[in-house]
């Protein structure tokens, strides 16, 4: 116990598998097909203590069941899984009192008290020390900014300042390991903002894992150094996210204004690619890679077809090199 | 600077985690004075119709099974106290279908306690004691009523059958969550096995057919809760298969039915599949 206590390993997968049965009706009433569903299928990984990783995929791909193996909530179907040395489900009760879970369409708040009275209820439940527990709630108070909404009713805060109080409850016991499941799915940019400052900040201070599931690559970018891409239940990508956007091959995308309206700007050299055409082709999105060519070789084509007015290029889309990634895996 | 908020619980004693949770819900459920009013003077008027439906079939057939009016207070008062004080505590129970669908269940999971006892301590409905009331009331009078020779026997056999039936139909309430793992949609067939359960419990089971005599003497025995004391307080004998000398077999009952639950419990929670999402 001790010795994995001081491993630097926090979650060690091996392995690990989860199937679901499904049962359908077909045709006549009494009649069922079994349908097995294979949610997560021979995942293997490990993440060290103090990391921040961002574990991405489609819906389905079996995000939130590998959350929920990690967490003792799912018993594996097979392979193993240790979080903070533990096995989930059989010492889950020790590990509530280590990792913090946040479920971003789920609350674990008492919808019809005041915000004050979950935080104090939370703190019963994992038996803090009344001085520690003050200490702590006025800190997730301050930096997530919550004062004002203390006394009010969870059910009457907006989505912005439920989620940061759904982010402090689950940290309020501070746990060496936060588990976030989209903690920033439908927040405004600010909001946004704010809660990644509040997790980088906790990190550096803390020394907190940090483990997220996201469909915001902004989430990404901003507080992980290790992305993990999961398509299918198996792992595709495990690595940094630069690298991510290497492996893939990292297409550029050029938008060109045109002076008239223009045909689309198909055939282009070296297979660049129409993104999108607005005001009747007076804005085209021209997406290369550019390991093949350069802009300047495109705009150069472009201008033999048609007057260019302006231009700007666009980074690489996260979102289409993890698609790209799902595409290339099938 | 916002006030910071109180934690009035002291941290450390076993119980703490539990009472923070029901003090709060008692809280919540008094904060809306009007529409609590009216949620307890409805749980006051079922218990009534309940009531008037045995006093109705009473007054018309005069005895039934071997118990006349005065005896079917009796068994009343004994199966709607226990049945009505135990949904007080566990009725919440039956909604673990929502709460598995909310993803409350889930969140049962990261606290460090034991599943069940979250979920039966989640919740309490105050309201019910409403219904309760009736039952006492109707007991009491059934006591008074009745020829019962009050020596420290009849006293302790009530204290016993008050006790089990509340754990007994607890229990029965746990059994059904169990099932609910399973039939997510099943809130039916689980219900008929609570409120059925207290229906059965409410009739004279002397005019029940063998097979319903095992299933809710010993199988279900909801029997224990009202209709073995009965008959023992009496002094009947009591009919084939329930001699009423086996009301004082409750605390094996009770601890029958808990096996039961906790075995269906643990099944059910194993094959749990999460809240989806």
């Amino acid at each position: 116990m001790a010795a994995s206590d001081l491993s630097d390993t926090i979650i060690d997968i091996e392995n690990l598998t989860r199937e679901f049965t499904l049962y359908r009706r077909n045709g006549k009433k009494w009649r069922r097909t079994r349908d097995t569903l294979t949610a997560v299928d021979g995942m293997t990984f490990r993440i060290e203590r103090g990391a921040a990783v961002g574990y991405i995929g489609a819906n389905g791909a079996g995000k939130s069941t590998t959350i929920k193996m990690l967490t003792g909530i799912l018993v594996p179907t097979s392979g193993s899984v240790r979080t903070c040395g533990l096995e989930p489900v059989r010492q889950r009760r020790r590990l509530a009192s280590r990792i913090g879970v946040v479920f971003g369409q789920r609350s674990q708040l008492w919808w019809d008290l005041p915000l004050r009275e979950s935080f104090s209820i939370l703190a019963a439940i994992h038996r803090l020390d009344p001085d520690i527990t003050r200490k702590r709630t006025y800190e997730l108070v301050e930096q997530l900014e919550m004062a004002e909404t203390l006394d009010t009713p969870v059910r009457q805060l907006s989505l912005g300042q439920r989620m940061r109080a759904e982010v402090a409850a689950a940290l309020l016991h501070s746990p060496e390991l936060v588990i976030l499941d989209e903690p920033t799915i439908g927040l405004d940019v600010l909001s946004k903002q704010r809660l990644r400052e509040f997790l980088r900040a906790e990190r550096v201070d803390r020394g907190t894992t940090l483990l997220l599931t996201t469909h915001d690559m902004g989430d990404i970018e901003r507080l992980c150094d290790r992305v993990l891409v999961v398509d299918h239940g198996s792992l595709v990508y495990d690595g940094s996210l630069p690298g991510l956007g290497a492996t893939v091959g990292a297409r550029r995308v050029l938008v060109v204004d045109l002076a008239e309206p223009t045909p689309d700007l198909l055939d282009l050299p070296c297979d660049a690619e129409l993104l999108t055409s607005e005001g009747d082709g007076m804005r085209q999105r021209l997406a290369f890679d550019a390991e093949k060519t350069t802009a300047a070789r495109l705009l150069a084509a472009v201008s033999d077809r048609a007057q260019v007015r302006d231009l700007s290029i666009e980074e690489p889309e996260i979102e289409d090199i993890v698609r790209r990634i799902y595409e290339s895996a099938r | 600077m916002a006030e910071l908020p109180l934690v009035s619980t002291p941290a450390g004693t076993l119980l703490t985690p539990y009472i923070a949770v029901l003090r709060s819900r008692m809280r919540a459920q008094q904060s809306y004075r009007l529409s609590f009013a009216s949620e307890v003077f409805s749980a006051f008027l079922i218990g009534l119709i309940e009531f008037a439906e045995v006093w109705v079939i009473f007054h018309t057939v005069k005895v039934l099974g071997g118990l006349d009016l005065d005896a079917a207070l009796l068994l009343f008062g004994l199966s709607n106290t226990t049945f009505a004080l135990a949904q007080v505590m566990v009725g919440h129970l039956d909604s673990l279908p929502t709460l598995i669908r909310l993803g409350t269940l889930d969140a049962f999971h990261l606290r460090p306690q034991p599943l069940l006892l979250q979920l039966i301590t989640s919740d309490i409905s105050l309201r019910r004691l409403a219904r309760a009331a009736v039952a006492i009331a109707v007991l009491t009078l059934g006591l008074m009523r009745n020829d019962i020779d009050w020596g420290p026997a009849a006293v302790v056999l009530l204290a016993i059958t008050l006790i089990g039936g509340i754990l007994i139909f607890g229990g029965i309430f746990v059994c059904a969550a169990g099932l609910q793992f399973f039939l997510i949609d099943g809130a039916e067939l689980t219900n008929s096995f609570t409120y059925g359960g207290s229906f059965a419990a409410m009739q004279p089971a002397s005019v029940f057919p063998p097979p319903l005599k095992i299933l809710f003497g010993f199988a279900i025995p909801v029997s224990f809760t009202a209709y073995l004391p009965t008959i023992c307080l009496l002094g009947l004998p009591g009919p084939p298969l329930l001699p009423s000398w086996l009301a004082w077999w409750t605390p094996v009952a009770t601890i029958w039915v808990w096996l039961l639950a906790l075995c269906l419990w643990r099944i059910g929670t194993r094959h749990y599949q999460g809240g989806g999402g």
